[in-house]
């Protein structure tokens, strides 16, 4: 048993975060940030070659055949920077592929990605709100040799930088009938947009499907049951989001922690008080804990895939309350200072509203943790 | 990352799975054999070196690595087998502080009672005046000739009514900064001038006597019996709390609790309605789980942080805050549960369930306190692990 990162896994962490460090500092996340496209194209095309994209994509099409747990190294590091990137989008369409792709689709599609020359993301969500497997009901109607897909997607990520949507519709009301789809973003009738978020470091948004047609190719085989891929998609990107966090986390710890050494009131660093100190042990401990969640939960993606729901469940509803929490109380404990756009932190508190609903909330998540005992 | 049993530790869980399908009755037969059950079981896991089983080879104990010690306490608890040894302070930290700062004498005197079941050491830290600023204690030993005299007291002393010695630490040089004038004396708990009176909990006998007063007047202890050099007291302190992190990935107490709870709530309603239909306590049980295993994950994180001498010093802390929580919280989910019959006290037809729920949520302060309050543990989390300054 060992339950650390390995040594090549902690290369990996120091190579990112020398990297991030040099090319995304904040100010730079703040340019990106501003932009139309709201990621930097150069840098994207700089992570490919550093092999950054194509850490889970099988080296035989163009990757480095690495394990989840890996990934997660990826993410904590371009969360705690906020990076601006389509990474997470990336990550889950990656996975889509690997996961229900038939070889064509594969040999298509995952040396693209991995080399940055296609952007891809899934479009599942619709007005119900819900990711239950039940309320996906966007239909594929016979359409001559293929099928024909006409409604709407939200809260759709990087909807415009994406080259190619997963989609996620049903052939029929039963299980087996949810399948996902590969829907290129320059097909007649697809149109996609943006709206302003309060975290500009992310895009979101709706993707518009007006009679679009796709042929049976574009249809992912997947397994015999094409609700347990969306399940494990979804429980990908439960994590995904969760690894982020934890980034985002700590580096919102870390500031605040700073911050709270070096402001002196009453002649003493405001750190040195005890009503300060103790939300910010409560943070830490928060923080390690869901991380361990979230590791744990990626091993389980490559190593026992049984307890990848409930562990990816645990990981995204206990992120979600320490990141809500923590996005909070950092901000007061910078005082007047922390509503100010000067601070950093603010930056880290909006990403904490981004990440609440990604995925399903805490809510959700704990309620799917009581479902799965059968009550 | 590996979450699996290398070959190795796979082999070893099997050689005590299969000891203890062999050598371990049923709870019903243990009944029926009586209290001559423990003496016989501890002798049979003594001699497999299990009792100690983190202890050195030379100093009796069974050498097992990190690993191997959370398997075989995985494995024990999960038979419901008694804990390892009787002495669960001489072998937890009285005994290792003997074997790290004790002589040869000490060792060959003390050691093997500890493994045989033989001694019951009590813990002699807690004072009136001195909680939490533990190194402030007063109770004075002055050296008289080859023998120390000491007068004082101690409080919080678990067990001392039934115990063999107690690991007490002293104050022999009262000129100093606090942290250099302690050290470490072994007392023999009937030595004369030793008087050992319970302190009365508020769960009154519904609460198995556990704490007790130790008053000492003129006790005369021979200078033989100090574990260290004089003043090396504090350090020694140090290092035993250092190892209370070795039970740190067990949470199967909090599963079990946890599975009580859903089961109370399956058989209870709140405002007319089956309790299990209330968004709200589905929240908070599931956040119990999430919060449990994350604990359970914190400990396993931890013991890899151990085997790499890497940093540990505020996991056991970490974990305490997460024990803390979770007992209280619990408790206390199980009493609104309860209902009109949560304020009943006793096994009568109002408490349901034989009372037990209502004495968790009394009984939580001996957990809770002992070994560092809550707050405590987060100025030390804040201090050690985010750098603030000690205030």
């Amino acid at each position: 048993m060992n339950f650390g990162f390995t040594q090549e896994q902690e290369e990996l962490r120091s190579q990112l975060r020398r990297f991030l460090d040099e090319r995304a500092p904040m100010g730079e996340v703040r340019r990106i940030s501003e932009t139309e496209e709201g990621f930097c194209r150069a840098l994207w095309k700089e992570m490919a070659e550093l092999g950054f994209l194509g850490l889970t994509i099988p080296e035989a099409l163009g990757g480095s055949g690495l394990a989840w747990v890996d990934l997660v190294v990826l993410l904590e590091e371009t969360g705690r920077s906020l990076l601006p990137s389509p990474l997470l989008s990336h990550t889950l369409a990656s996975a889509a592929l690997i996961q229900a792709g038939n070889e064509a689709q594969q040999q298509q599609w995952l040396p693209r990605l991995a080399d940055g020359s296609s952007i891809g993301t899934l479009a599942f969500l619709e007005d119900s709100d819900s990711l239950a497997a039940e309320n996906i009901k966007l239909i594929g109607q016979p359409d001559g040799a293929g099928l024909r897909l006409a409604g709407q997607k939200r809260c759709v990520m990087d909807p415009e930088a994406a080259d190619f949507f997963v989609v996620a519709f049903r052939r029929g009301e039963g299980e087996r009938d949810l399948r996902l789809a590969i829907v290129e973003a320059d097909a007649p009738g697809v149109s996609a947009q943006a709206f302003p978020m309060i975290d500009a470091t992310k895009r979101m948004g709706n993707l518009e499907l007006d009679d679009v047609h796709i042929s049976e190719e574009a249809i992912l085989s997947g397994s015999a049951s094409g609700a347990s891929d969306f399940e494990r998609l979804l429980d990908a990107g439960a994590l995904a989001a969760a690894a982020e966090m934890g980034g985002a986390v700590d580096e919102a710890l870390r500031i605040t922690v700073e911050y709270t050494k070096q402001r002196i009131q009453f002649d003493r660093p405001i750190g040195q008080y005890q009503g300060v100190k103790h939300p910010l042990a409560e943070m830490y401990v928060d923080a390690e804990s869901f991380k361990s969640l979230v590791y744990y939960g990626a091993w389980c993606f490559d190593n026992r895939p049984d307890e990848l729901p409930r562990y990816a469940s645990l990981a995204k509803a206990y992120a979600t309350e320490a990141f809500v929490r923590t996005g909070i109380d950092s901000i007061q404990l910078h005082g007047a200072m922390g509503f100010t756009t000067a601070q950093d932190i603010q930056l880290y508190f909006k990403r904490s509203k981004w990440a609440r609903p990604i995925f399903g909330d805490a809510e959700t998540h704990y309620e799917r943790i009581v479902a799965m005992r059968g009550l | 990352m590996d979450f699996d049993l290398t070959a190795d530790e796979k082999r070893f869980r099997d050689e005590v799975r299969a000891f203890l399908a062999e050598q371990l009755p049923s709870l019903e037969e243990r009944k029926k054999i009586g209290p001559a059950f423990f003496p016989e079981w501890w002798r049979k896991i003594r001699e497999k070196r299990w009792v100690g089983f983190d202890w050195p080879k030379e100093c009796g104990g069974g050498g097992g690595t990190i690993m191997e010690q959370y398997v075989l306490k995985q494995e024990m608890l999960a038979a419901r087998a008694p804990g390892l040894g009787r002495d669960y302070t001489g072998l937890g930290w009285v005994g290792p502080a003997i074997i790290q700062f004790g002589n040869d004498e000490q060792k060959a005197r003390y050691l093997p009672d500890i493994l045989d079941s033989k001694s019951a050491w009590c813990t002699g830290y807690s004072e009136p005046g001195v909680g939490s600023d533990l190194a402030a204690l007063a109770c004075r030993a002055v050296l008289d000739g080859n023998e120390y005299v000491v007068n004082g007291q101690k409080t919080w002393t678990s067990m001392a009514h039934t115990g063999t010695g107690l690991y007490c630490m002293v104050r022999t040089d009262p000129d100093v900064p606090k942290h250099d004038g302690i050290s470490c004396l072994l007392i023999d708990l009937s030595s004369p001038g030793i008087e050992v009176r319970p302190i009365e909990s508020f769960a009154g006998d519904h609460f198995a006597h556990l704490y007790n007063d130790v008053f000492f007047r003129d006790v005369r202890v021979p200078a033989a019996n100090r574990v260290g050099e004089e003043g090396e007291g504090w350090e020694i302190i140090c290092s035993a709390l250092e190892r209370e992190r070795s039970g740190i990935a067990e949470v199967n107490r909090h599963h079990e609790a946890l599975e009580r709870l859903f089961k109370l709530a399956a058989q209870s309603r709140i405002a007319g309605r089956p309790a299990l239909e209330s968004a709200v306590l589905r929240r908070r049980l599931a956040a119990f789980d999430a919060r449990i295993e994350a604990a359970r994950l914190n400990g396993l994180r931890s013991l890899t942080r151990q085997v790499r001498d890497e940093n540990t010093q505020s996991d056991s802390s970490i974990n305490k805050l997460h024990n803390c929580n979770l007992l209280v919280e619990m408790a206390e989910t199980g009493m609104e549960l309860l209902g009109g019959a949560s304020p009943y006290l006793g096994d009568t037809e109002a408490s349901l369930y034989k009372g037990r729920w209502q004495i968790g949520a009394l009984g939580w302060p001996t957990t809770v306190i002992g070994g560092g309050t809550p707050n405590v543990q987060k100025n030390i989390i804040a201090e050690r692990m985010l750098g603030l300054p000690k205030d």
